[in-house]
């Protein structure tokens, strides 16, 4: 009696005692696992050229990832669309790999007509999603590639006095396929009043146009104070005013990445001089959420959206089996219509037999051979 | 029948020419100094008083004063109106009528002129600085240096119909552009093609000045690379700049002009705010790494462009709007129309025998 009595009391969480199960140790096994598989990870970077994109990548994962660059002229600019440009690189820190793919779009906002420069950016994410989308419902998933854009940093220039034009059109088109994070270039230009005027503008604006940018999810309640504290200031720093140098230049006696200036220096990873350190932490503890927003919000849209346009996919030509996720409405539809466009096609043909009997028929009698089909 | 010019051709500006061969004898005793001067100089016998023209010459501008029209052209957010402020030390610019950095982009490129007169030492000067608000703002730019090619010819056609009066007055009003600043956006790569495009289209009507605009974005090894860049993106566009190159006078002109075009663009960082550095109160920009001091030529080419501009080349930038830029427009307008009736105002259409 004694024994059942312990056990209603709920001595369960000694491991000794019999009533321990063990599957508290799963987050553990989880985390072997991927920590063997690896981490993908696929960032795209679009701002006009001479914001320091290239340079801000190279400070971020501390990395050279366009060793041969050529800086084209203006004349060469000219006939230029914008191309799509992807480096992947395999980055291990402590065990951990992570292959990590940088889109580059090289003239984007260049030409002095910009309308269509963003629909090559477009239908490259589109791209990857149709190609994932291909891949999931394909007869072998073992080794399903993830190159879908997890996180889009769009460039903005501190020199103007908020969002161009050009800003507005794009991130509205692209914010409900990729998570946008806004970022303003270079920004040793701006005095810290001027950054601020510059972030709120900047805020309004995006406010005003109903842009949907990238939001940090809040803290959980049993994060610790420290997380809590971290993610409150991440979240009242967007958008990200940042510096990028992978130069060693040497300020106050020791070593710092940094712009020498005439005037001083510029600490990249000084939080005071700009927000790089806020940036890079941001995307490294909130890499796994930006991950899941694009496969649970973005990729799902895409999904549902392509679903009901029509359910062929060009290379099979076979419909999209049920899946039981998914609710019936779109695969329903599609059977609908299947069925409506088989009977129409059936009634044709039965039309078409029957003219063709009742025109033998007439001919049978004109001949008098009286033969039966 | 008025005399044709082809307007290809550019007649150089007409300078009086500089005297030769009269030595001065100002102050000598009595019997003439001087000898025979090569091209037909002669002696003079005592001290007339001629070099004293110099003198009414500037009294007389002091009393009357001048005009300058400057016109600022360039992305929204280069510091145009930060940078006027700063070049005549006064609020000179769209800025002080009200206009708040809040405003939206304008849809079309807007043209907006402030006049002040400012006094530095008893001469006066009207100073017009025109705006062109929205340029190179919008997602399709092409084309849009138009309203600003108008208005630029607009000026010219505004002082020709006075000087071709009957009854003209005795000063016309100038409101010719006399100089261009063009702002370069210091991405530290190159030109962008809207620039190249402006100024090609531009440099044959107006003398441009391009600046690298904001330039304490760039440090001393991106600025060198960038100017050097920028400098033969011009060339190879064909782009001349102030000053031409065509219009240098003498060797002297020549050899200071050649200093200044090598030293151009400017990069320049403006600003309005005055801040204690070592002791002296200074124009500049603070910032959490130290203060850019604008009149510092260690920290950016401020000085250079003021004194380039204001102190030396003022003048000559008027007479080159005037004796060749407008000169051409001229030719060109009477070219085209056979002549203009002097009192009608109508510029097109008139076949009517010219009186000129």
């Amino acid at each position: 009696m004694s024994q059942a009595e312990k056990l209603k009391q709920g001595q369960f969480t000694n491991p000794e005692t019999p009533g321990y199960v063990g599957f508290a140790n799963l987050p553990n096994q989880v985390h072997r696992k991927s920590v063997k598989k690896g981490f993908e990870f696929t960032l795209m970077v679009v701002g006009e050229s001479g914001l320091g994109k290239s340079t801000l990548i190279n400070s971020l994962f501390l990395t050279d990832l366009y060793p041969e660059r050529v800086i084209p002229g203006a004349a060469e600019k000219i006939e230029r669309t914008v191309q799509i440009e992807a480096s992947t690189v395999e980055i291990e820190e402590r065990g951990v790999k992570l292959r990590l793919t940088v889109v580059d779009t090289p003239g984007y906002g260049d030409a002095i007509n910009s309308q269509d420069c963003f629909s090559t950016i477009i239908s490259y994410i589109d791209d990857q999603f149709e190609r994932y989308l291909h891949d999931e419902s394909g007869l072998n998933r073992r080794h399903i590639v993830d190159n879908r854009v997890h996180c889009c940093f769009y460039f903005i220039s501190p020199l103007g006095h908020g969002l161009k034009p050009l800003d507005v059109q794009f991130m509205k088109a692209i914010h409900n396929k990729v998570n946008v994070v806004p970022v303003i270039a270079k920004a040793d230009t701006l005095t810290l009043k001027e950054r601020e005027r510059l972030k709120r503008r900047i805020l309004d604006e995006i406010d005003e146009h109903g842009i949907k940018i990238y939001h940090l999810p809040d803290a959980e309640s049993d994060e610790d104070e420290d997380f809590k504290e971290q993610t409150r200031v991440l979240k009242t720093s967007i958008p990200f005013a940042v510096v990028g140098s992978n130069q060693q230049i040497e300020a106050k006696g020791k070593k710092v990445r940094g712009r020498l200036y005439p005037w001083g220096v510029v600490e990249v990873e000084n939080p005071e001089h700009n927000d790089f350190l806020k940036l890079r932490t941001m995307l490294i503890t909130h890499m796994q959420d930006l991950q899941e927003v694009t496969q649970d919000l973005h990729y799902e849209n895409f999904r549902s959206e392509r679903l009901k346009r029509g359910g062929r996919l060009s290379s099979h030509g076979y419909i999209l089996p049920l899946s039981p996720a998914k609710g019936p409405e779109p695969e329903e539809v599609d059977k609908d219509i299947i069925l409506q466009a088989k009977e129409a096609e059936l009634r044709r043909m039965q039309e078409m037999i029957a003219k063709m009997q009742a025109q033998m028929q007439k001919q049978g009698d004109g001949d008098g051979d009286g033969q039966h089909m | 029948m008025s005399e044709i010019v082809p307007p290809e051709v550019r007649p150089k500006p007409a300078v009086p020419a500089k005297p030769t061969g009269i030595s001065s004898v100002h102050g000598s005793q009595g019997s003439g100094v001087g000898g025979q001067g090569a091209g037909g100089g002669s002696s003079l016998l005592g001290y007339i008083g001629i070099d004293t023209i110099i003198e009414q010459m500037r009294k007389k501008t002091m009393k009357t004063g001048f005009d300058f029209n400057i016109m600022v052209v360039g992305t929204s957010g280069l510091g145009k109106s930060t940078l006027v402020n700063t070049l005549f030390k006064s609020q000179v610019s769209r800025r002080s009528t009200g206009w708040s950095r809040d405003e939206k982009i304008p849809r079309t490129v807007e043209i907006k002129a402030v006049s002040h007169v400012i006094e530095e030492g008893g001469v006066k000067m009207k100073l017009t600085v025109i705006d062109t608000p929205g340029f190179g703002d919008q997602i399709n730019n092409e084309n849009c240096w138009d309203p600003i090619s108008k208005y630029i010819n607009e000026q010219y056609e505004k002082f020709l119909k006075e000087e071709v009066n009957i009854a003209r007055k005795k000063r016309i009003p100038d409101t010719r552009v006399h100089c261009c600043l063009y702002f370069i956006s210091p991405t530290g790569h190159s030109l962008r093609q809207l620039d190249t495009e402006f100024m090609k289209n531009l440099s044959r009507m107006v003398n441009i000045i391009p600046v690298i605009a904001k330039s304490d974005t760039l440090t001393v090894e991106e600025k060198i690379e960038f100017k050097q860049r920028v400098r033969k993106e011009l060339e190879i566009s064909g782009i001349e700049f102030y000053p031409q190159k065509e219009f240098d006078e003498d060797m002297e002109d020549k050899s200071d002009n050649d200093k200044i075009r090598e030293a151009m663009p400017f990069a320049v960082v403006g600003s309005d705010k005055e801040y204690q550095v070592n002791g002296k109160r200074v124009l500049g920009r603070k910032t959490p790494w130290g203060v850019v001091e604008v009149e510092n030529p260690i920290h950016c080419e401020f000085a250079q462009l003021r004194d380039f501009l204001i102190r030396s080349h003022l003048q000559d930038l008027k007479e080159v709007t005037h004796n060749i830029h407008y000169e051409t427009y001229r030719a060109k307008r009477l070219n085209d129309n056979g002549g203009l009736h002097p009192i009608s105002t109508a510029p097109s259409g008139d076949t009517q025998e010219s009186n000129l």
